[in-house]
């Protein structure tokens, strides 16, 4: 503010790399009372929600822009389950399979602030499972249209950019949700064995966001939400217009 | 609400959350079930999908809770896709509009 205490602190600054690693990390929080772990995976996700929506829209300038039909997908993703012809029935249990994923993960959060870490770790296990299960279910859903000659440059039902949309857009949120169930298995991991119970005492080291608190699980869980809601666009957008 | 020590809210609210996720998304698949068509279908699936994604982003992500700063950062960037998507959308016309002037045999 003043120049008397500038000399005070040029003493203490650093010169070389070791400088300007400490000029960056010193600067003041714009996001008070926010970890810079849950302010950096916010961030991550809004860069990933412009590639997201980048895809939709590419998606839609493709199919708006087509001449010939747009296959149906609400006949393209119907199969047939005891004798009945159910349509979208897959895609539906896949929504309901992340819905109830993200119910767990948001309870594992709760579990993890309440340092109840076995139930913790356990609900992210059980969320991770979950996951796995939507993974297996879209590889389904991909053999089955790679078997029936859906490619991404052509299709039998119609117009040839389907293909491309449909693997291109299932495709990234897929390897989303299978690198979400990695990541879910190290926290719950470092959870389980009690990685966060470090320091507890000392609450000063807690608010800095550093070992002693569960903040790791909301941060975590934030990344899991974002998948769900990805998945909500795309099941509007894609699989039901 | 004390963010010092994290976001923590009753398990029932979640749950509560949950069950309306569930019944939104019921609702959105019985949309294409009953085979509604033209503005009610698109209406409808856009309303239960904003409503969805506003739920999710609102408890489940605790951003209802957050600080405005933050609330603002991450909220108002993504209204640029939506002139993207504006800019897109009469680009995309504009191409139909020439293959179908062009190229219709």
């Amino acid at each position: 503010m003043n120049g008397a205490p500038t000399d005070k602190i040029s003493h203490t600054l650093e010169p070389g790399w070791r400088g300007v690693i400490a000029d960056w990390s010193s600067d003041r929080d714009a996001f008070k009372q926010v970890p810079w772990g849950k302010a950096m995976m916010w961030i991550f996700l809004l860069s990933d929600t412009f590639v997201f929506t980048c895809f939709l829209i590419g998606y839609m300038t493709v199919r708006i822009s087509t001449t010939e039909p747009w296959p149906l997908p609400s006949e393209v993703f119907a199969l047939e389950i005891a004798g009945h012809h159910l349509p979208l029935i897959l895609i539906a249990i896949m929504t309901f399979v992340l819905i109830t994923s993200s119910g767990t993960m948001a309870m594992a959060v709760n579990c993890g602030y309440r340092r109840d870490r076995r139930n913790a770790a356990r609900l992210m296990l059980l969320t991770a499972l979950l996951g796995a299960a939507f993974v297996g279910m879209q590889a389904f859903e991909w053999s089955k249209l790679i078997s029936e000659g859906v490619r991404p440059w052509s299709n039998p039902m119609g117009a040839a950019q389907f293909g491309a949309s449909f693997f291109m857009i299932t495709g990234f949120h897929g390897l989303h949700v299978s690198a979400g169930v990695i990541y879910l298995l190290i926290v719950a991991a470092k959870v389980a064995r009690g990685d966060y119970e470090l320091a507890v005492a000392d609450e000063s080291a807690a608010a800095g966001g550093g070992a002693g608190n569960y903040q790791i699980v909301e941060i975590a869980g934030l990344y899991w939400h974002f998948v769900d809601l990805v998945w909500v666009f795309i099941f509007a957008l894609f699989y039901l217009w | 609400m004390e963010h010092v020590q994290g976001q923590q809210h009753p398990i029932g609210l979640y749950l509560q959350i949950w069950g309306l996720l569930f019944v939104l998304s019921t609702l959105s698949y019985l949309v294409d079930y009953f085979h509604l068509q033209g503005g009610l279908r698109w209406s409808l699936i856009l309303l239960f999908m904003l409503l969805k994604a506003g739920l999710i982003v609102a408890v489940f992500m605790h951003m209802r809770w957050e600080r405005l700063a933050l609330v603002y950062a991450i909220l108002v960037p993504p209204l640029c896709l939506l002139v993207f998507m504006a800019i897109m959308a009469l680009e995309a016309d504009y191409t139909l509009l020439l293959r179908r002037l062009f190229f219709a045999s």
